[in-house]
């Protein structure tokens, strides 16, 4: 077990690149998930099956293939994602502006996969709040926009929030896939070059990459439990 | 004010799937009058109320609103809606907002008041319904009652120029369809036109101005309510009659 702390500055650098990544892939998977939760239930045939298409795609097709299809169909097409080297936001991410871009495609890749499954989660949020609800909004003069905006979206936020969290844990486990996709210095890759190539046991370093993953999504999951217990309010 | 029609129902018609529900449905409501629709269940009456303000859109037909065609969509028609106030029969309160938040929410997004103002009138509505001291709890804290009165409230801060209500009692215990009848009696007497879907005999007595009898989809008969409830004129609302008055 010494492998732990003799090595502990790789995992710490190593669940730093990680939790970057998730932070990242988060705020791009409910930006797509909510743009696509938004379509599929927009009044416009034409968007709902544009929404409806992305979701059964990504929803579908397993993670290692939408990696797959990033990392090696991106360059092919002739980008290396460099919309994604925003300026002042690579302050704090200094990795979304270097030039090798396999940081910036696993965003890309876990963002497409997750957002399929936010927007379910959002959508079935927004199901769960009642019709007499949308038509209470319409009745008083409200649009569409109002109506999504003031009265629906707030209550299918607070039925959507627990399966969100699940959402964004399971994306959080998912971003191990990176480091098997030209991502390097993340915690799964760190450790997996502990074993592979300087010849650490396996068992521990293992052991280390599952704690820094749970220091990610335990206090996640708690959090989640206070808001739900909070939102118990109003029903 | 009365003798000028709000509300014109010209051959309506709609269709749920292949059932008629509305049938060349004449009907018009003067301002300051009050239209109490009575039927059997899956007559349409509900189907009527909701297709003035086009919850309900229509197949075929006419409706005109205070002069006006309703439109068919967009800002127009939430324009026509902020005019008509609805009250449901499961009221609809807005569940994640508070009782004055539920009455001001129109008021400032709709008509762009400003809060302070429509905090104000919110609070006079309140005072006004007799929930005055339950401004800042959730609709889910208050009692049946107590909602639909919250949503009369609501509406009533729209400033409409007519009142729907669609069953607005059916929902609740017997104990409390008193408190909520008052409300709309004495919105009546202050002149609001309404049209109340309802199954209450004694409102339909005593503060309609006009009772309209609805079977099948069509408007069987109308007449002032003294004149209906003594001598019904069709046998389809005196058999309706006899079902619900003999006991």
């Amino acid at each position: 077990m010494s492998v732990l702390v003799d090595q502990f500055s790789v995992f710490v650098n190593g669940f730093w690149l990680t939790l970057q990544l998730c932070v990242l892939s988060a705020i791009g998977a409910l930006l797509i998930g909510g743009i696509a939760a938004v379509m599929r239930i927009a009044p416009a045939p034409p968007l709902r099956g544009l929404g409806t298409a992305y979701v059964t795609i990504f929803r579908n097709v397993p993670l290692t293939v939408v990696f797959f299809f990033t990392v090696f169909g991106l360059p092919a097409l002739g980008t290396t994602a460099d919309f994604l080297r925003i300026p002042i936001l690579d302050l704090a991410f200094p990795r979304l502006a270097i030039d090798l871009p396999f940081f910036r495609f696993a965003i890309i890749a876990l963002s497409l996969y997750t957002g399929a499954f936010v927007c379910e989660a959002l959508r079935s949020g927004v199901n769960a709040v009642s019709p007499g609800q949308a038509e209470a909004g319409r009745a008083i003069g409200l649009g569409f926009r109002q109506n999504l905006w003031h009265v629906v979206l707030p209550q299918a936020w607070q039925a959507s929030v627990v399966p969100l969290g699940s959402v964004i844990i399971a994306m959080i486990k998912n971003s191990a896939l990176a480091g098997f996709f030209g991502l390097t210095g993340d915690l799964s890759q760190s450790g997996a070059e502990l074993v592979t190539v300087r010849g650490f046991p396996v068992v521990p370093v293992f052991i280390g990459i599952a704690v820094g993953f749970l220091v990610m999504t335990m206090p996640l999951g708690l959090l989640l439990d206070r808001i739900e217990s909070r939102g118990a309010m109003t029903r | 004010m009365t003798g000028e029609p709000l509300i014109v129902m010209s051959n309506v018609n709609k269709w749920f799937g292949h059932l008629h529900v509305l049938q060349d449905v004449n009907l018009t409501v003067d301002r300051g009058e009050v239209v109490v629709v009575i039927g059997p269940s899956g007559s349409g009456k509900s189907t009527l109320c909701r297709a003035i303000n086009r919850l309900e859109p229509i197949d075929s037909g006419d409706i005109h609103f205070d002069g006006q065609l309703l439109p068919s969509e967009g800002r127009p028609l939430a324009r026509l809606r902020s005019d008509v106030g609805m009250v449901f029969q499961s009221f609809n309160l807005f569940a994640h907002k508070t009782v004055l938040d539920n009455v001001m929410l129109g008021p400032v997004k709709v008509r762009g008041e400003r809060r302070q103002a429509a905090q104000e009138r919110a609070r006079q509505l309140l005072d006004r319904v007799g929930i005055g001291d339950q401004v800042s709890k959730y609709p889910a804290q208050l009692s049946g009652g107590q909602q639909q009165r919250a949503a009369i409230a609501r509406a009533l801060a729209m400033q409409p120029k007519a009142m729907l209500f669609d069953e607005p009692t059916s929902a609740l215990d017997p104990e409390m369809v008193g408190e909520v009848l008052d409300v709309m009696t004495s919105l009546a007497k202050e002149g609001m036109t309404m049209v109340v879907v309802t199954h209450e005999m004694g409102f339909a007595r005593h503060a309609a101005s006009r009772v309209v009898f609805m079977a099948d989809g069509q408007l069987v008969e109308q007449a002032p309510p003294n004149e209906f409830f003594a001598s019904p004129a069709s046998d389809r609302a005196k058999d309706f009659l006899s079902k619900i008055l003999t006991h």
